[in-house]
C-alpha cells in the first residue's frame, strides 16, 4: 500500500470507468445472465426483457417512466448538519458522502418530486439504492418529512418507493431517530386524509422497513424484492439452519399477509393511477386521454452501495 | 460470587484479597489483619470510582450488559404496587421477552412496559434474552391503547439487544410490528416516559422509548446498531467493536449532547449492579420527576409536543 496503489490507480480506473459508459451499450441479467441492450433494458424499466428479473432503477429514472410526459418538479429538501457524529472508521463518513455524490450525481439517497400521474396530482418521493445502499440518514429523514408536508399542503396523496439496506450507520443514533421522524411524516398524511401508498422495491430491510416503508394504506412490492427486518445472513447466524431461496422475498411475504400486492414495475403505474383514483373518489383514468410517459434514458450501471446499513 | 468484567481484573485482585483477609481473620481473630484489609477496601474503592469515572464507551456497552445489573422485573418490583401483569397480542402469542401489565406508581395507575432478558439460563431462555418478536410489540400496542383509553400514563423500561432475528418473527411481521408500536407511541394523548435501564437496540428500543420524556442510566447505552455488528459491516473485523462503540456515540452523554435523551440518572458508584437498591431508586426518582413535568399538559399537547419533539431531534448535531 502506497501512495501508487491508494491515489494513482483509483484515480487512472476512474478515468477508464467513466469512459466505458457510454461505450458499454450492453449490460448482463444478473438473474439469468443474458446479455440486454441498454437502450432496451432502459425502456423496460430496468426489467429483463427475458426473465422478468427486476434490476435497480434510480428515482429520477423512475419518475420520468411515471409522471405525465415525463415531467415533474422537485420538491426542496432542507439540508441537514453535515456529519453530525464526525464519524470515520476504515473512511470518513464526508468522504464517502462525496464519493456517493460524485458516482451518482445525486445530492443524497432520496429524491422528491410533484407532478401528475394519469392526471392525478401526487407528491412521489424515490430512494436511491445507489447512494450508500439508501440508508436512511437525517436527509433522508428531512426528504420523507418535506414531501408529507408538501402532500399535505397541496392536498396530494403520497407515493413512496423504498429502496436501502436499513439505517445509516455513519449517523448512528441520529439515524435510529429517523424511525419515529418519518413516522410523524406518515401520521401528517393520513390525519390530513389523503392516501400513503408505499412501493417497496429491492431491497427493503432494517430500520427503514421498521418504519415507513411498513406503514403505508396499501402495501405493493416489486416481483422479487427482498424485504425484511433482519437480513437473511443475520437469521441464519442465529438459528443456525439454511434459509430457503424464496424466504423474505415480496411473494412470501405476500403469501403470509404482509403485503397487499405484488406488481411488475410496468404495470404499477396503471395501479398507482388507479388504485389512487378510487381512494380519493376521482372518475376512473380514460387512457386515451393520457400523455404518455417519457422513454427513460439508459443509465449506467449503478455503483454498488457498499455496505452501509444495518440490522435496523 | 461478584462477576468481573475484563477492565476490573485488577479490582478483582485487590478486592479478592480484602475478602481472603477477611475470611483469614474471622477464622483466626488474633491475626490483626483488618486494618490491612480496611486499606485495600479504600484502595478498590479508589480505584473503582478512577475505572467508572473514565468509562469508555465500549465498557459502558460491558457494563450495560452486566449480566447482574438490575433488569425489568426488579424494577417492577421494587417501584410499581399492585402489579397485575397483562398478558399477549390477541392474535399469536404472549411474548415473555416483553412484560407489560397496570401497576401503581407512587399510588398512581400507570400501564408498564419493558424488556426482560432475564437473570439465569432458565429464565434467558425464557425471556429470550430481551429480543422481543411481533407479539411483543403488538402486546405493547394493546397495552398503550387501554392506557390512551383510561387516559393512564405510560411508562417504558427499555433493555434489549435488539428485536430477534427469527424466521417466525420475520414471517409475522418482525418490521411492521415495530412500525406500528413507534406510531403508536406517537400517537398517544396520555404522558409517556421512558427510561433505558440498560442496552437500547436499534428499532426494537425505538418501538417502546419514542416518549415524551427519555431517560438513560447513567451507563446504559443506545444505539442503531451494537457495536460489534458495525464493527463487522464498516471496518470487516468484529474486533473492532472498540472503535465501533467510540464513533457510534452510543453513551448516555453523548446522546444528551445530541439532544436525544433529555435525562441522565446517575449510578452508584461501580455501576448499577454493585448497589441494585440505589439504582432502582434513582430510576424511580427519575421517573416522578418526568411525569411531573408532563403533569400539566393537555391530552393534545403532549400527543403534539411528543411529534414536534422528534421531528426536531438532530437539527444541531453535537452543538444541541
Amino acid at each position: 500500500m502506497n501512495w501508487i496503489t491508494n491515489y494513482v490507480r483509483p484515480r487512472i480506473g476512474s478515468i477508464f470507468a467513466r469512459r466505458e459508459v457510454p461505450e458499454n451499450l450492453w449490460s448482463k441479467c444478473e438473474k439469468c445472465q443474458t446479455m440486454l441492450f441498454h437502450r432496451e433494458l432502459a425502456e423496460n424499466l430496468n426489467v429483463c426483457t427475458n426473465c422478468g428479473h427486476h434490476m435497480a432503477i434510480t428515482p429520477r429514472a423512475r419518475f420520468a417512466a411515471l409522471f405525465d410526459g415525463g415531467v415533474f418538479t422537485e420538491v426542496a429538501v432542507p439540508e441537514p448538519i453535515a456529519d453530525p457524529l464526525q464519524f470515520r472508521d476504515s473512511k470518513k463518513y464526508t468522504d464517502r458522502l462525496k464519493e456517493a455524490r460524485r458516482t451518482t450525481d445525486e445530492r443524497e439517497a432520496m429524491l422528491v418530486a410533484e407532478g401528475e400521474i394519469g392526471r392525478t396530482p401526487i407528491v412521489a418521493a424515490g430512494q436511491d439504492f445507489s447512494f450508500m445502499a439508501g440508508s436512511m440518514g437525517m436527509y433522508v429523514g428531512n426528504a420523507i418529512i418535506a414531501a408529507a408536508e408538501r402532500a399535505v399542503a397541496l392536498g396530494r396523496p403520497l407515493v413512496l418507493f423504498s429502496a436501502a439496506g436499513g439505517a445509516r450507520m455513519q449517523e448512528g443514533i441520529l439515524s435510529l431517530m429517523q424511525m419515529p421522524r418519518t413516522t410523524v411524516a406518515v401520521q401528517m398524511v393520513k390525519e390530513a386524509g389523503l392516501p400513503y401508498i408505499v412501493v417497496l422495491t429491492h431491497p427493503t430491510t432494517g430500520g427503514v422497513t421498521a418504519s415507513y416503508a411498513m406503514l403505508g394504506d396499501v402495501q405493493i412490492a416489486e416481483p422479487g424484492a427482498l424485504i425484511c427486518f433482519a437480513g437473511p445472513r443475520v437469521i441464519e447466524q442465529t438459528i443456525r439452519e439454511k434459509l430457503p431461496e424464496e424466504f423474505q422475498r415480496a411473494e412470501y411475504l405476500l403469501d403470509h399477509g404482509m403485503l397487499d400486492r405484488v406488481t411488475h414495475r410496468k404495470e404499477l403505474r396503471g395501479e398507482l393511477i388507479s388504485i389512487l383514483r378510487m381512494l380519493l373518489k376521482q372518475s376512473p383514468a380514460v387512457a386515451a386521454d393520457l400523455p404518455a410517459p417519457a422513454t427513460p434514458e439508459p443509465q449506467g450501471t449503478p455503483a454498488d452501495g457498499e455496505a452501509v446499513a444495518d440490522k435496523g | 460470587m461478584t462477576h468481573y468484567l475484563d477492565f476490573e481484573k485488577s479490582l478483582a485482585d485487590i478486592e479478592g484479597k480484602a475478602e481472603e483477609l477477611r475470611t483469614m481473620s474471622r477464622a483466626n481473630p488474633e491475626a490483626e489483619v483488618d486494618k490491612e484489609a480496611a486499606a485495600l477496601d479504600r484502595k478498590a474503592s479508589d480505584m473503582l470510582r478512577k475505572l467508572y469515572d473514565g468509562l469508555t464507551p465500549w465498557q459502558k456497552c460491558q457494563v450495560a450488559r452486566h449480566p447482574e445489573r438490575p433488569h425489568c422485573r426488579d424494577y417492577v418490583d421494587a417501584l410499581f404496587t399492585d402489579w397485575t401483569p397483562l398478558a399477549g397480542d390477541r392474535n399469536f402469542a404472549d411474548d415473555h421477552a416483553v412484560m407489560g401489565g397496570l401497576a401503581r406508581f407512587r399510588d398512581a395507575p400507570v400501564v408498564v412496559i419493558g424488556h426482560e432478558k432475564g437473570h439465569d439460563t432458565k429464565s434467558r431462555i425464557e425471556r429470550n434474552f430481551g429480543m422481543a418478536r411481533p407479539e411483543g410489540y403488538r402486546k405493547a400496542i394493546r397495552l398503550m391503547d387501554l392506557a390512551d383509553r383510561f387516559g393512564l400514563p405510560v411508562v417504558t423500561l427499555v433493555d434489549t439487544p435488539g428485536a430477534y432475528p427469527g424466521k417466525g418473527a420475520e414471517e409475522r411481521g418482525q418490521s411492521e410490528a415495530i412500525a406500528r408500536s413507534t406510531e403508536k407511541c406517537l400517537a398517544l394523548k396520555v404522558p409517556m416516559v421512558a427510561v433505558v435501564i440498560g442496552e437500547g437496540g436499534s428499532g426494537g428500543a425505538v418501538a417502546f422509548a419514542t416518549a415524551n420524556r427519555v431517560a438513560m442510566l447513567e451507563h446504559s447505552i443506545y444505539s442503531v446498531i451494537s457495536p460489534e455488528g458495525c464493527a463487522s459491516i464498516l471496518w470487516k473485523d468484529a474486533e473492532k467493536m472498540r472503535e465501533a462503540a467510540e464513533a457510534l456515540r452510543l453513551t448516555a452523554q453523548d446522546l444528551s449532547r445530541l439532544g436525544v435523551i433529555d435525562r441522565v440518572i446517575r449510578e452508584p458508584l461501580g455501576g448499577a449492579h454493585r448497589d441494585a437498591a440505589a439504582a432502582i431508586a434513582s430510576v424511580g426518582d427519575g421517573i416522578a420527576a418526568m411525569l411531573g413535568e408532563l403533569a400539566d399538559q393537555s391530552p393534545d399537547s403532549l400527543r403534539d409536543n411528543r411529534r414536534r419533539k422528534y421531528l426536531g431531534i438532530g437539527a444541531k448535531g453535537l452543538a444541541a
